[in-house]
């Protein structure tokens, strides 16, 4: 597998999409932190990159190198080589390549600029976002054999996570107002990977003060040991489950 | 017009009576008198006492006569945590440059470091109070002044412990450059009118910085209310005035930078809020101007609730506030122009410096949280920003008049 | 070397390979024919593991290879169409092959240099022609000499003096007691080349015939024949 990794690591390196890649996360990195004079302004800035643009773009990106390299898979099939050793080849490069440009893009800026532990947060974060999303492209690109529409069910998953989620999660307090619903806003908000890591920002950066009752009550849960265990279980399933699924996937498919 | 200026003659020589009359009792380890409660015995008014440096354990010490009491470097006065430590009860006593520390605490009796009862011309100047229920109790007194006193808590919880300086029914009092921290309310003033709190710093207060109901007619001005529990509650009084005052840090669920309840016909201008919770809520409160004032940092910048009418708020700046004004309702009775709001995208084609076109600061998502607070965990959300983006450019559920007609385009602009 | 038992796969509802009983032996030229769509395709897919049968085993070198990756070593393909990578140069193409497969003392450069590929080294893949393509893709599948060569319609993109260079090479491996596997349309070639004709339509297989070593010194009958087998399955042939 090491072999695999290294054949689609050095292609997606050379390709000109991580550098646009890393060189747009850097340019807005930069800005945000160049133009926004308040330290907590900025970070807000850099998480909305952070938890929608980062994901989008490890969708797009893991799913058009996916239906790119479709002849180099069938390539590397037919010689002796584990079908499994291949698609975690390309998951792991794909998933690096991106996490390397995004460290270097949006992390090293933040260290540079003394973000202190904040930035260790963003970037595990990230990190998480970019597995988890590269897992997402790779289960709809196997799943899906035209690249057009493989491309739309993507984005459409990823407006569920950015977008209809919340809009879900607001309809349901809207609708439930009545009834206590600190608890059910916790689970809420620990079900989708976008939420977990806004909201857990949203602590670090104590803006939970304003979250009143709730707030208290997140803060208890999320700064408890069982809530961040909890939260990061999620996170890994998140990232185990749409792997494993597009790996089984992969196995089975015919080429 | 002999007889008045007989009188004036008797005024201009009063002092020398007095000083004639006056006798200063020096008290401490090697002198006539080894405490205080025997240097108040004797003395008489006029008198000044002085406490030389050392620990004097005193309880109850109950001061009747018009007398200086004050202490040189080190005097320091133990309550020995029994009960109030002294209670005045003359006019024009003066007590000075003492420490006091240790009073008992009390769950029938407000009880304090030094309480006035019912007296006027008193001064408490450059104290310090230390771990005591309730430091300074001004009760039923007129004409008195507070300044310079350094008050240092240790409270813990709210039902344990008392204020900082506390007025019940008083008038003119002047509360000036004291420092106030670890009470449960740092300035607390009840049915108390005329008076005024400028100088002092609240800060670290389990519960409000400064606290007061039904009491008319104060000015507070220059104050800081720092980092305080629930930040600064005013409530049932009119015509009040708060300039130049400081409200920062007062940060935490139900905190509050100004809490306005029922509050009527008073000023609000010149004031710096600063990474509030909420920097000024407003329940009830009716004609009140909130005008050149800077608002930073804040999670709500103003807090309206519907009840309140004919409220003005203008010139003020609004700068990296989560919400910049929220309200519970639909229609508005309220007045805002010429503010600089950070969040205005108009643009200025007459060139007078003000945006040509109105600035609703009140965001679709306000008013959702305003209904269900829980949905607050979605600020920051891409959701949030749509509906608020949808909702600025075709304004249906935010309160149509609720607009600042020519808000200013930048913050130096006044 | 090679065995099929009751192997079975469906493409949707129209397509259904079937194929009860099927070996290939060594040292011999195998071809497999019939119109687009009949199958050859997805059975020499199925030996290669790229598409995965429902039912059925097939065995390499008495090694059944449903899931495993290992027996590849013993079989190289040349696809019908060539698809590399069009990033890679041709050098790092046939380096990223040999690092994969099991490590070799000597390789069979042969067709490699008949073929010119030492000069197009530096080429990206992408900017080659569909028949230098076609060419990279036969000098691959003959330089690791090994005992299963699958060849999918190899003459397809060559011009005849490669298509000739490539017919001698096999006919050569084959007398080293290789197996090749190839699919054409072109009958000629079959009677050039083959010892073996298995005919395929709608995923079976309807004529399996050997021995064709007579017929070839003239391909006369040879031809008549299959474009019987073509015309009696309603199916036109060119050749």
């Amino acid at each position: 597998m090491r072999k695999i990794i290294k054949y689609f690591f050095g292609d997606i390196i050379r390709s000109k999409w991580i550098i646009v890649y890393t060189v747009m996360l850097l340019v807005f990195s930069a800005g945000i932190i160049y133009f926004s004079r308040d330290e907590q302004k900025a970070l807000l800035s850099l998480l909305n990159i952070v938890m929608y643009l980062i994901p989008l773009l490890s969708m797009i990106f893991g799913s058009v190198y996916y239906y790119n390299s479709r002849e180099f898979i069938e390539m590397l099939l037919t010689q002796p080589v584990k079908r499994s050793s291949v698609f975690y080849g390309q998951y792991f490069s794909l998933a690096l390549t991106q996490m390397f440009g995004f460290i270097a893009g949006i992390v090293l800026p933040l260290l540079v600029f003394n973000f202190g532990l904040n930035s260790i947060f963003l970037m595990t974060a990230g990190t998480f976002l970019i597995f988890i999303f590269t897992g997402f492209a790779l289960l709809i690109s196997i799943l899906v054999n035209d690249k057009i529409k493989g491309i739309g069910i993507l984005i459409t998953v990823w407006l569920l996570f950015a977008v209809f989620y919340d809009g879900i999660v607001l309809f349901m307090f809207y609708y439930f107002a009545d009834y206590p619903l600190e608890k059910a806003t916790i689970i809420a908000s620990t079900l989708n990977p976008v939420d977990i890591t806004r909201t857990m920002m949203m602590l670090r950066l104590d803006i939970s003060a304003m979250f009143g009752y709730t707030g208290a009550s997140f803060k208890k849960y999320f700064g408890s040991k069982a809530g961040y265990y909890v939260s990061l279980f999620i996170l890994h399933m998140w990232m185990i489950i749409p792997a494993m699924i597009a790996r089984r996937k992969f196995n089975k498919k015919n080429f | 017009m002999k007889l008045l200026k007989k009188i004036f003659l008797l005024l201009l020589l009063l002092p020398a009576f007095t000083y004639v009359n006056s006798e200063t009792i020096k008290v401490g380890a090697n002198e006539k008198f080894k405490t205080p409660e025997e240097a108040v015995r004797y003395s008489s008014d006029g008198d000044r006492i002085i406490l030389s440096g050392g620990v004097y354990p005193v309880s109850a010490l109950v001061i009747d006569k018009r007398i200086v009491l004050e202490g040189e470097k080190g005097a320091v006065i133990d309550g020995s945590l029994l009960k109030e430590i002294l209670t005045v009860t003359a006019d024009s006593v003066t007590i000075r440059n003492l420490t006091l520390r240790n009073t008992g605490t009390s769950f029938v009796t407000d009880v304090a470091a030094i309480r006035l009862e019912n007296v006027s011309g008193c001064v408490l100047e450059n104290n310090t109070v230390e771990n005591s229920f309730f430091a300074l109790y001004l009760s039923s007194s007129r004409n008195c002044t507070v300044t310079g006193n350094r008050i240092a808590g240790n409270s813990v919880s709210e039902s344990f412990s008392g204020n900082g300086i506390h007025l019940w029914k008083c008038s003119n009092i002047a509360i000036t450059n004291n420092e106030v921290s670890g009470q449960r309310d740092g300035i607390y003033l009840e049915f108390s009118v005329n008076s005024e709190i400028s100088g002092n710093t609240s800060r670290g207060n389990l519960r409000y910085g400064l606290h007061f109901m039904f009491s008319e007619g104060n000015r507070y001005i220059d104050n800081v209310f720092r980092n305080n529990g629930a930040g600064v509650a005013v409530m049932y009084t009119k015509r009040i005035t708060m300039t130049g005052n400081r409200f920062e840090d007062n940060w935490g669920a139900n905190s509050y930078g100004l809490l306005l309840k029922d509050i009527d016909n008073s000023l609000i201008y010149s004031n710096t809020f600063t990474r509030n919770t909420a920097a000024i809520y407003m329940e009830g409160s009716n004609r009140v101007n909130v005008f050149g004032n800077n608002f930073e940092n804040n999670g709500w910048a103003l807090k309206i609730l519907g009840n309140c009418y004919g409220d003005s708020v203008m010139n003020n700046s609004f700068s990296n506030n989560t919400f910049d004004v929220s309200t519970n309702s639909s229609g508005n009775t309220n007045f805002f122009m010429n503010n600089y709001w950070d969040k205005y995208r108009g643009y200025d084609l007459d060139r007078d410096s003000r945006g040509d076109v109105p600035y609703r600061p009140v965001s679709l998502f306000s008013l959702v949280v305003e209904r269900v607070p829980e949905a607050v965990v979605l600020t920051g959300s891409f959701l949030v920003d749509l509906l608020d983006a949808a909702e600025k450019i075709v304004p249906v559920f935010t309160p149509e008049t609720l607009a600042d007609n020519h808000p200013l385009m930048n913050r130096d602009a006044k | 070397m090679i065995r099929i038992e009751n192997l079975e796969k469906s493409y949707g509802k129209s397509f259904t390979l079937n194929v009860d009983r099927l070996e290939f032996g060594k040292g011999s030229v195998v071809t497999l024919m019939g119109p687009n769509g009949s199958g050859k395709t997805t059975l020499l897919k199925s030996i290669l593991g790229l598409v995965i049968p429902e039912k059925g085993t097939i065995t390499v070198n008495g090694e059944n290879i449903s899931g495993q990756c290992k027996y590849r070593n013993s079989i190289c393909y040349m696809p019908q169409s060539s698809p590399y990578p069009p990033n890679l140069k041709v050098k790092e193409i046939i380096s990223i092959t040999k690092d994969i497969r099991k490590k070799q003392d000597n390789y069979d450069y042969e067709l490699f240099e008949l073929f010119g590929m030492p000069n197009i080294l530096e080429k990206r893949s992408g900017a080659l022609s569909q028949g230098t393509r076609q060419r990279l893709s036969a000098s691959l599948a003959f330089m690791f000499g090994s005992d299963i060569i699958v060849l999918d319609e190899p003459t397809a993109g060559l011009d005849p003096y490669s298509s000739g260079v490539l017919k001698t090479k096999i006919l050569k491996v084959k007398k080293e007691g290789k197996l090749i596997l190839l699919t054409t349309h072109i009958v000629n070639e079959v009677s050039e080349l083959s010892d073996r004709l298995v005919f395929m339509l709608d995923g079976r297989i309807k004529v399996d015939r050997e021995a064709f070593r007579s017929v070839n010194e003239n391909g006369k009958e040879f031809r008549e024949m299959v474009s019987k087998l073509f015309k009696e399955n309603g199916v036109a042939q060119n050749n």
